[in-house]
């Protein structure tokens, strides 16, 4: 314990560090960043840490949660409501559910007695006849939509709304995938995650009468004065606008870490984290005292996607604005994996440890590694090897290169992470 | 109909071939991986690009040297740039992987590892390579074949290029002579003794170190191969074959995970179901346009072209479901 205040104490050490050396409003927009990843890392950590769920799709249900507090948050859009858009949508809604009745149907075929081969055909029968009629609705609408109106646009709801709205969605998605893959041993599962992720990606890259696709949507609001508030309100100076606003966003995140923060470890001490632990380490005997394994595993699945759509939704509005082609598994996915790693997986001081941490070790790598290559350019032009060209787009580089040692080397020096799951035993 | 045909043949059984035959070198790679050492070897696709880069830094000295002959430059160097890659493979294996599977770790702890070693492939070509694209054809032209098919009553050519001819030519070879190194050589007879039971390959003798060896050292040309091909086809860019990964995986899981002919055929398989996805399917009932009723679109591709990687993923989340162990009945470890 007195180890693990230590590590939280030279974390804020560090973070003193880097605010001296990075400026107050920098160092405030990399913490609330950090904050939204910390608590992506819960969310990872209980779906791997409690569980040993192995979810490679981190990015996917990021995604989820931003496109969903996009279309909450952002203001309507007269234009679509105004044209045939909502009808042409409401009749690819119902093709969409006539689809699934027919899918459903066929799925359940066998209670009319209807089996084997027949059933097979009827079931891939009924997924063509699906796509097929909602793509016969969808494709004429999304042209509309696109043509008349741009996108759907938003609802101008509260943000907060959004991020509850994209927890909820990611949510439903993960019940739809653990329904699908939690069966699956860890590879296959890890494989099969990342493959529905990148699906999420192409839906949302190419649905551009939802998301404006690679056109992106901005500015979001923030459930928080903005910069721009606090200006209009009066503020002259604009650092100092900045500063608070970014302390104004950063003591939400904090206080949302807070609450969620206290109820995992509440659960985790609880029977039911004894029961997931068991679950995890083994499922044979968890299951023959009477655990349902496969419900719940889907439980904490979606528990832990819910955070990770909740996370993603702050990541949007903080950003201000949803970047479909900025997703990308290394900054969405990976590193969310190495934070847990390097912090400790099934711990969640050291989820929130290892969030915080490596987030700020990925981002001032860029400029740290500015500072190596010009005493390297230094050295090498001082010997006459010459200076080293476009140093500024190399050092980006850097992060990548970094994290994967990171990786490598925490997987072979400390496996367990700086603070390692505790086993509590009866004394 | 002859026009029509041979533009089907141009746009899914060409593109499909040489889509295929990346996929299948890749996959055969992953899957050897995964038979011996148990572990889904994810940077794969960082090995492919790696090579290529081999083969360009070599078909650059070679061009520098003065050298050129009547294939492209960077077909040359190949031989090399796979030889390059089997030592780095080897070179990986010894400083990332090896350590690990000493200390008997998981599985999936070597599924991460080898995310780890993706990420620093993949920082160190931007870091010395930058982010921009790179062509190996900026000194000498890229070719391509037509064949007349006017003797089928057709105005239209097959077009195919020299890169992609060498291409399926390359991974006929290399099908080959894998074949044979598996059932004829001692060495291959061994690696297959060690993919179906390990510890009963241990007690006969084979010597397994030798076999991880070797496993390193064919993954890693054959993707050299593929991916110096692939960038000679293509353009050479950092993340050549990060996006294609994981159609590799979906072929060797669809070909049974382990399974070096699965692998072959499963890389073929996601090849033509890509290319037949995409594929507008209107042109074909063109012949009979006068016959057609009214209300039928104009564009009948099964998804549309932006979907095209998706397809892989879905025939992959398909296959897991429906058949885990592929349709070759692969290693379930």
């Amino acid at each position: 314990m007195r180890r693990d205040a230590m590590l939280f104490l030279a974390l804020g050490a560090f973070l003193l560090a880097v605010a001296a050396w990075q400026q107050i409003p920098t160092t405030l927009f990399m913490l609330v960043t950090a904050s939204a990843y910390a608590l992506i890392a819960l969310g990872l950590n209980v779906q791997w840490g409690y569980a040993g769920l192995f979810n490679f799709g981190v990015m996917g249900f990021l995604m989820v949660g931003g496109v969903a507090v996009t279309f909450v948050s952002y203001p309507i859009n007269e234009a679509f409501w105004a044209s045939d858009g909502p009808f042409m949508l409401f009749k690819a809604l119902l093709a969409a559910v006539f689809g699934g009745v027919l899918v459903y149907l066929a799925t359940n075929s066998q209670r009319f007695g209807i089996k084997g081969k027949l059933r097979t055909f009827l079931m891939v029968m009924a997924w063509a006849i699906a796509y097929i009629v909602y793509r016969s609705q969808i494709d004429p609408a999304a042209r509309l939509i696109e043509a008349e109106a741009g996108f759907v646009g938003g609802l101008g709801l509260p943000v907060v709304l959004g991020w509850i709205f994209g927890g909820v969605l990611a949510g439903a998605i993960a019940y739809v995938v653990g329904r699908i893959c939690l069966g699956l041993r860890t590879d296959y599962l890890a494989i099969a995650t990342i493959g529905i992720s990148e699906i999420i990606r192409a839906l949302v890259k190419n649905m551009d009468w939802f998301t404006r696709g690679t056109l992106t949507v901005s500015p979001l609001p923030w459930p928080t004065p903005s910069p721009t508030d606090i200006v209009a309100a009066g503020l002259e100076d604009a650092t100092m606008s900045t500063i608070l606003a970014r302390a104004g966003f950063l003591s939400l995140t904090v206080l949302l870490i807070a609450v969620i923060f206290y109820f995992l470890q509440k659960a985790y001490e609880g029977p039911w984290g004894r029961m997931m632990r068991a679950i995890r380490d083994n499922n044979i005997s968890a299951s023959a005292i009477g655990k349902n394994v496969t419900k719940r595993e889907l439980e904490v699945f979606i528990l832990g996607s819910i955070l990770m759509g909740i996370g993603g939704a702050i990541l949007a509005s903080f950003s201000q604005i949803l970047d479909p082609s900025g997703y990308q598994p290394i900054n969405h996915t990976f590193i969310v994996w190495v934070m847990i790693i390097v912090g400790g997986a099934g711990n969640n001081y050291g989820a929130l440890f290892g969030g915080v941490f490596i987030y700020i070790v990925w981002t001032i790598s860029e400029p740290a590694s500015v500072i190596l290559f010009d005493i390297i350019s230094d050295f090498s032009e001082g010997v006459g090897i010459g200076a080293i060209p476009n140093i500024e787009s190399r050092a980006l580089q850097m992060r990548v290169f970094v994290l994967g040692l990171v990786i490598t080397f925490a997987l072979r020096y400390f496996p367990q992470g700086v603070i390692p799951e505790r086993v509590r035993t009866e004394k | 109909m002859m026009n029509e045909l041979i533009f089907f043949f141009n746009k899914v059984i060409v593109s499909g071939a040489v889509l295929g035959s990346v996929y299948a070198l890749g996959a055969v790679g992953v899957t050897l991986i995964f038979g011996i050492l148990r572990f889904a070897h994810f940077a794969h696709g960082d090995m492919m690009t790696l090579g290529a880069f081999v083969a360009f830094v070599l078909a650059a000295i070679a061009s520098a040297m003065g050298i050129s002959t009547f294939w492209p430059t960077g077909f040359i160097v190949l031989p090399f740039a796979m030889l390059i890659t089997a030592g780095l493979a080897l070179g990986i294996d010894r400083t990332f992987y090896q350590p690990l599977r000493e200390k008997g770790v998981k599985s999936v702890t070597l599924l991460i590892a080898s995310i780890g070693v993706t990420l620093m492939i993949q920082g160190l070509i931007r870091l010395f390579g930058g982010v921009q694209t790179r062509s190996f054809f900026e000194n000498e032209p890229k070719e391509l074949f037509r064949f007349d098919m006017s003797w089928l009553g057709s105005s239209r050519s097959i077009n195919i290029s020299e890169p992609q001819m060498l291409l399926i030519a390359v991974t006929v070879i290399a099908v080959v002579a894998l074949h044979f190194f598996l059932t004829r050589s001692r060495l291959g007879k061994g690696m297959r003794a060690m993919a179906d039971n390990p510890s009963l390959a241990l007690v006969s003798g084979i010597n397994t170190n030798q076999v991880v060896r070797a496993t390193w050292i064919i993954a890693g040309s054959l993707a050299a191969m593929a991916g110096t091909m692939l960038a000679l086809d293509v353009i050479l860019k950092p993340d050549l074959a990060f996006n294609i990964v994981l159609p590799i995986f979906a072929a060797a899981i669809v070909g049974g995970l382990g399974q070096a002919y699965g692998a072959i055929a499963g890389g073929f398989l996601i090849g033509f179901a890509e290319t037949m996805s995409v594929f507008n399917w209107a042109i074909m009932l063109r012949p009979f346009r006068d016959n057609l009723p009214e209300w039928l679109p104009n564009d009948l591709s099964i998804v549309p072209t932006e979907y095209k990687l998706t397809v892989a993923f879905v025939i992959l989340v398909v296959v897991l479901l429906v058949r885990p162990t592929g349709i070759f009945k692969g290693a379930s470890s």
